[in-house]
């Protein structure tokens, strides 16, 4: 990575700029906005803590996602391992599971009807029933455009694991939004049948 | 030909661009055959964009700003 030319930004002109950037992600993660705030913070004095070894001060956007990750990891270690015993149930299919149970039978567009139901509140606690792992990939992927190769990178993972994180984490996002839907009453259907 | 199982569990690889070269052809060619795996690959893209809405609106609120302002003010002061 290249030297910042000229003289080098302050801490506070280097992050500011990011701090929407972070807000977002961190609500993502989280799900709630205390503890989104919260999870700002740590990441935030631990940047500060680490800042004499970032060398682009120019482009600190990954290297802020990367300390705020980890402060992340840091709280979900715990519920990360649960992996190793949980099930995500890989032959499920939501695009199949929406047409077999037909829950729109007078619509000709029954999957967007079903994306439909969702307000982004909703969505956000969705993500929420993802392993932190698997939320962590997902949402870069999906939401901040990084590659595979990136997220191992921040994650400090082999870009496999990632891949795997990925494969993983949407199914277990496709199953999260169909029991949503089935336990929330937003669909009449499929009451017992996950 | 690929099968469509296979297709399936390649789609969120290929809208993340973590798909190798031929990997990402056998697919085209694959989604070029099956109108099935094209629903699949709208249904995905759909998906995503919900992910993509779903925080939009969580810019910094105003008090919440104020505090994290002034932490980094704070800690910037003490370089």
């Amino acid at each position: 990575m290249a030297e910042a030319a000229g003289p080098a930004l302050s801490y506070e002109a280097c992050v500011r700029p990011h701090l929407d950037y972070l807000y977002g992600l961190a609500v993502r993660l989280c799900g709630k906005r205390t503890d989104a705030e919260d999870l700002l913070q740590d990441a935030l004095l631990r940047a500060f803590r680490a800042f004499g070894t970032l060398r682009d001060r120019e482009h600190p956007r990954r290297w802020l996602t990367r300390v705020l990750t980890s402060a992340f990891y840091d709280r979900v270690r715990v519920e990360m391992n649960d992996a190793l015993h949980r099930s995500v149930g890989e032959d499920f299919d939501l695009f199949d599971k929406i047409a077999e149970e037909d829950p729109f039978p007078y619509s000709d567009r029954v999957h967007l009807d079903f994306l439909d139901l969702f307000d982004d509140a909703q969505i956000l606690q969705v993500l929420q029933g993802l392993l932190p792992q698997y939320r962590v990939a997902v949402i870069l992927a999906c939401v901040y455009d990084f590659t595979a190769r990136e997220i191992g990178a921040i994650s400090g993972r082999p870009v496999g694991t990632v891949l795997s994180w990925l494969h993983r984490g949407r199914k277990q996002l496709e199953r999260e939004l169909w029991e949503y839907a089935v336990s929330h009453h937003l669909i009449a259907r499929g009451e017992g049948d996950t | 030909m690929i099968s469509c199982r296979e297709a399936v569990a390649r789609l969120w690889a290929y809208l993340d661009r973590n798909l190798e070269r031929l990997q990402e052809e056998e697919l085209e060619e694959h989604l070029g055959l099956c109108r099935h795996c094209c629903g699949e690959l709208e249904f995905a893209r759909h998906i995503r964009a919900l992910l993509r809405r779903s925080g939009e609106a969580a810019a910094l609120p105003g008090e919440t700003r104020a505090r994290i302002e002034a932490l980094i003010r704070e800690l910037g002061g003490q370089r």
